[in-house]
């Protein structure tokens, strides 16, 4: 097992801060957007990006999180059921542009159950997505709009990320799984 | 002529001699017809040899309590499987009680049972009567007729004998043939419903309980009527420990009282009903590790005289249903020495005790009609049982003969198996391990 | 760089416990086998399904493609109905049989019941039946996934959970509260499954009843019954309670000898007003439903202010849906 780290502290407020300004930037009416972090490091990374907003623009953007354990379709293969998370949106989120935040997108099922869940809570106008990784390996036809760094990254390997708010540190590293060959 | 049969090198325990030695015995004629001690062989030369070497010879099991259920219940229990399931218990005697379908309230009935425990039966078989005509409790049944037939004994067991006016009849009427009123002493009013011991367990399990008041109540009872009519009287499954001080108060006064326990109520508690085993539920209920302990005192000081297994058998069917409705009953032939054991093993019992529990002190309650029973005298019937006291056996109610698989133990491990058993000369039951040599 | 005026890194996580090494149950089949972070962890999970049921759309795909058919022995419209809800709002599909007492005479055993429900396809068989054990008998022969919607005098351990998040919702903690259980225990499975989890849950348990409706073995200490108090005085028994729970007193009660009659239970036991006022004032009253109300409750008390009765009825639907979630994974063998 090898660990790389790709991204420290120090890139990652970079990087969100490019986020929150692309954000900016690609959404006129700024006051109709709601931020919505998916469980469990998408929600800091949400609070992150309303306030690196706050600060440019002076616009307060409303977050809220998002859990969801009840939309997976992987529910029939798994021993034990995910503990359950808050879902907590503070506002209706009919007619308003939503930003998805999540720290990793690989599959793309999680979007997938993300967007099941927000339907169901409402109509919103928008859907965009902002990830602070995209690893690939998509099983469904789903893209980000918003990607703080590209990280092709094979099946065997780990893309860990660590946040302040939930592991003391911010990091992102690459886990590799399998033994390095001699001379590599 | 039919050979004889040398038991060979076993160690034979037979309490009615004061006998606990290493040796052998020969088997002739359906009799006891030599005791050798040590290496000691017999004059006469032709016989065949069983190989006793490591197992426990005494004389034959007799079962004072059992249900056989035929006629009426032949999908239980006949005659046929029941006397196959006692000797693979090592009971070589067994006693039925009459609750059939019809009782056993008169000659005809007994007869039954005597020509077909003859005709299919592989051991002893002797008949209970009822104490009232029908078992209904209202009328004493023509007991001189009974006893004439061959009846050992009077009981309406299932059912107490509720009305004390005929209890006190019958344990007055049965002293012209010396004969014992066995009770099955449970007050009705108290036990409506009941479904296993009022305690903690039932209180958790919110099933209805049956006190133990019940069961003293009527020993209670029968006891002063004893005392009254000079009567004897026999107390059924005896479960508690309120019973057990009774009876021995009684015997201190001079009461003909005698008492018997199960092998399940000196070894099983009312936890066995946690998650609702209906192979736990019978009548009366398993109770607690207190009165177990009062039961074995009991056995120890003589307060209990003998240890009967009350071998209930029911159908599968029977018992796969709700616990309220299941049918109260353990099949107990082919557990019974292997369960007992435990106590010989805990220090609780002596092996000699045991075996006197189960074979001299029955005997001596039934008397000597039907031969000298419950000992290896010379003469005596050649009744009897092989068994090995540290054989550790895993309990597989599929291999039963018995029809009856209801019983706790199964699957459990036991230590202490019966070999072979010797039914009036004849082999009966033996062991694959057992291995019988001609000569 | 400007300092963030409410750095997010700087927010403190609440613990959540985690599922996976705390769920121990495959079946419910009583409350006396839950731990204490079990009964937290539903408590936890309920929360989220009252927030779905929150919504203007009150369901989610959870169960999507399972069935939960409900096989009640004995009539009861409300709890039949809250399971079935749950289920449903979970996406699953519900079904109900009910076995009365013609199909029963007929012959049709419990197995041979059991059977069939297996060969219609049930994931979930929730069961209520007069004899006690009852459910146990299906762990054994059917493979679903079996609750116990009470079995005779037994358990009920679903309202024991409903009752519990009920009192923990208002109160914000159970542990050191004071509870007090009135009416025929002896005969009362909501009783002992409420006896079994609050005491788990560290609240002081009090028993209110006539000493023949009150079980062997409740009054002294032993290592199958948990420790409560005894007190048949209503108004000593009330005295600082936080938590009063009433139950149905069965009218046949009288017929078999245990009570004197009804009469003579109003004037001891019944929930009035003025007895209320012995327990905190903001102590909650709790009924399992349906009310005898003039016979264990006092018309002002079972619709006064203290009252969460209706709220008891919410709620299960809630903790129901907690525990068909919790309940559900892969087939088990």
């Amino acid at each position: 097992m090898s660990k790389k780290v790709i991204m420290n502290q120090e890139d990652i407020r970079r990087t969100l801060a490019r986020i929150a300004h692309e954000m900016i930037e690609r959404n006129k009416a700024i006051e109709n957007l709601i931020l919505v972090g998916m469980h469990t490091r998408g929600a800091p990374l949400a609070k992150r990006l309303a306030a690196n907003i706050e600060d440019f623009v002076g616009t307060k953007i409303p977050v809220g999180t998002l859990d969801i354990s009840f939309y997976r379709d992987d529910l029939s293969s798994l021993e034990l059921q995910p503990t359950v998370k808050n879902t907590d949106i503070p506002v209706s989120v009919d007619g308003k542009s939503i930003v998805l935040v999540d720290d990793v997108l690989y599959t793309g099922r999680s979007i997938r159950a993300a967007m099941d869940a927000l339907t169901d809570l409402g109509r919103p106008q928008l859907i965009q997505l902002a990830v602070l990784v995209d690893r690939g390996h998509r099983e469904l036809p789903i893209r980000a709009d918003y990607v703080g760094k590209n990280m092709p990254s094979s099946r065997h390997e780990d893309i860990q990320v660590k946040l302040k708010e939930t592991d003391g540190i911010d990091e992102v590293a690459i886990i590799s799984t399998t033994v390095a060959k001699e001379g590599q | 002529m039919k050979k004889s049969l040398l038991i060979q090198n076993g160690r034979t325990i037979d309490p009615s001699q004061g006998l606990d030695e290493t040796g052998s015995l020969l088997i002739a004629e359906g009799k006891i017809s030599w005791l050798g001690k040590g290496k000691e062989t017999p004059p006469q030369a032709d016989y065949d040899v069983l190989n006793a070497q490591g197992l426990i010879v005494c004389p034959g099991f007799i079962d004072l309590h059992c249900h056989l259920r035929q006629p009426g219940f032949e999908e239980k229990e006949t005659i046929a499987s029941g006397t196959r399931a006692a000797a693979r218990g090592g009971f070589t005697t067994i006693c039925c009680m009459p609750n059939t379908e019809p009782p056993l309230d008169n000659q005809t009935t007994v007869e039954y049972i005597k020509s077909k425990a003859t005709s299919e039966g592989v051991v002893r078989v002797l008949p209970i009567g009822c104490i009232s005509k029908g078992r209904k409790g209202e009328e004493l049944a023509e007991m001189g007729e009974l006893a004439s037939t061959g009846a050992i004994a009077f009981s309406d067991d299932g059912e107490p004998a509720p009305n004390s006016h005929i209890m006190r009849q019958a344990l007055a009427y049965s002293r012209a043939f010396d004969l014992p009123i066995i009770d099955h002493c449970e007050d009705k009013a108290l036990t409506e419903g009941g479904q296993m011991n009022e305690g903690v367990i039932s209180t958790k399990l919110g099933l209805r309980g049956i006190p133990s008041a019940a069961e003293e109540i009527m020993v209670a009872r029968d006891l002063a009527l004893a005392q009254l009519t000079g009567g004897r009287l026999h107390i059924a499954h005896t479960t508690t420990e309120g019973s057990v001080d009774l009876i021995r108060r009684a015997k201190e006064k001079g009461i003909r009282v005698t008492a018997e326990v199960t092998p399940h109520h000196l070894t099983l508690t009312e936890e066995r009903v946690i998650g609702y085993d209906t192979n736990a539920k019978v009548n009366p209920p398993l109770r607690t590790e207190r009165d177990i302990q009062a039961l074995i005192q009991g056995l120890n000081d003589n307060t209990i005289d003998i240890i009967a297994t009350d071998h209930a058998p029911h159908t599968e069917a029977d018992k796969l249903c709700e616990f309220a409705f299941a049918p109260f009953g353990i099949s107990g032939f082919e557990t019974a020495l292997g369960s007992l054991m435990s106590l010989v093993h805990d220090k609780q019992l002596t092996l000699v005790t045991l075996i006197t529990k189960l074979t001299g002190e029955p005997a001596r309650i039934i008397g000597n009609k039907y031969g000298k029973l419950g000992t290896l005298a010379i003469g005596a019937p050649a009744d009897v049982t092989l068994f090995d006291p540290a054989l550790e056996w895993v309990v597989d109610t599929r291999v039963f003969a018995s029809k009856g698989r209801n019983t706790p133990l199964a699957g459990e491990r036991l230590k202490g198996k019966v070999m072979a058993t010797i039914s009036q000369g004849k082999l009966v039951y033996k062991d694959d391990s057992i291995k019988v040599k001609e000569r | 760089m400007t300092q963030q005026k409410n750095d997010p890194t700087l927010q403190i996580k609440p613990e959540v416990p985690q599922t996976a090494s705390i769920w121990q149950h495959h079946h419910i089949l009583d409350v006396d086998d839950f731990t204490r972070e079990e009964i937290e962890l539903v408590f936890h999970t309920t929360q989220a399904m009252k927030e779905v049921l929150s919504r203007p759309i009150k369901r989610v795909p959870t169960l999507r493609g399972k069935t939960l058919i409900t096989l009640f022995y004995e009539p009861s419209t409300r709890t039949r109905l809250s399971f079935e809800l749950a289920a449903k709002n979970l996406g699953a599909d519900a079904a109900s049989l009910s076995a009365t007492a013609s199909s029963v005479a007929k012959g049709e055993s419990l197995i041979d019941t059991l059977g069939t429900l297996q060969a219609l396809g049930a994931d979930i068989v929730v069961m209520r039946h007069p004899q006690s054990g009852a459910p146990y008998i299906a762990t054994k022969y059917i493979a679903a996934t079996i609750i116990n919607a009470g079995d005779g005098w037994h358990a009920h351990p679903t309202q024991a959970l409903l009752d519990l998040y009920t009192i923990h919702e208002h109160k914000g903690k159970l542990e050191g509260l004071k509870a007090v259980i009135i009416g025929d225990i002896m005969h009362s499975r909501v009783a002992r499954s409420n006896i079994w989890a609050l005491t788990t849950m560290g609240v002081e348990v009090t028993l209110c009843c006539p000493p023949t409706l009150l079980p062997f073995g409740l009054d002294r200490q032993h290592q199958h019954l948990p420790s409560v108090n005894i007190e048949p005085d209503i108004e000593l028994a009330l005295d600082g309670a936080d938590a009063v729970m009433t139950l149905r007193l069965q009218l046949e009660r009288q017929q078999s000898g245990l009570l004197p009659s009804i009469r003579e239970y109003i004037q001891l036991y019944q929930l009035t007003e003025e007895r209320l006022a012995r327990a905190k004032p903001e102590a909650l009253v709790l009924h399992p439903g349906p009310v005898n109300e003039g016979i264990e409750l006092s018309p002002a008390v079972a619709h006064g202010p203290q009252s969460v009765i209706n709220e008891q009825v919410t709620n299960g639907v809630a903790v129901r849906m907690a525990l068909l979630y919790l309940l559900a994974g892969s087939q088990k063998q």
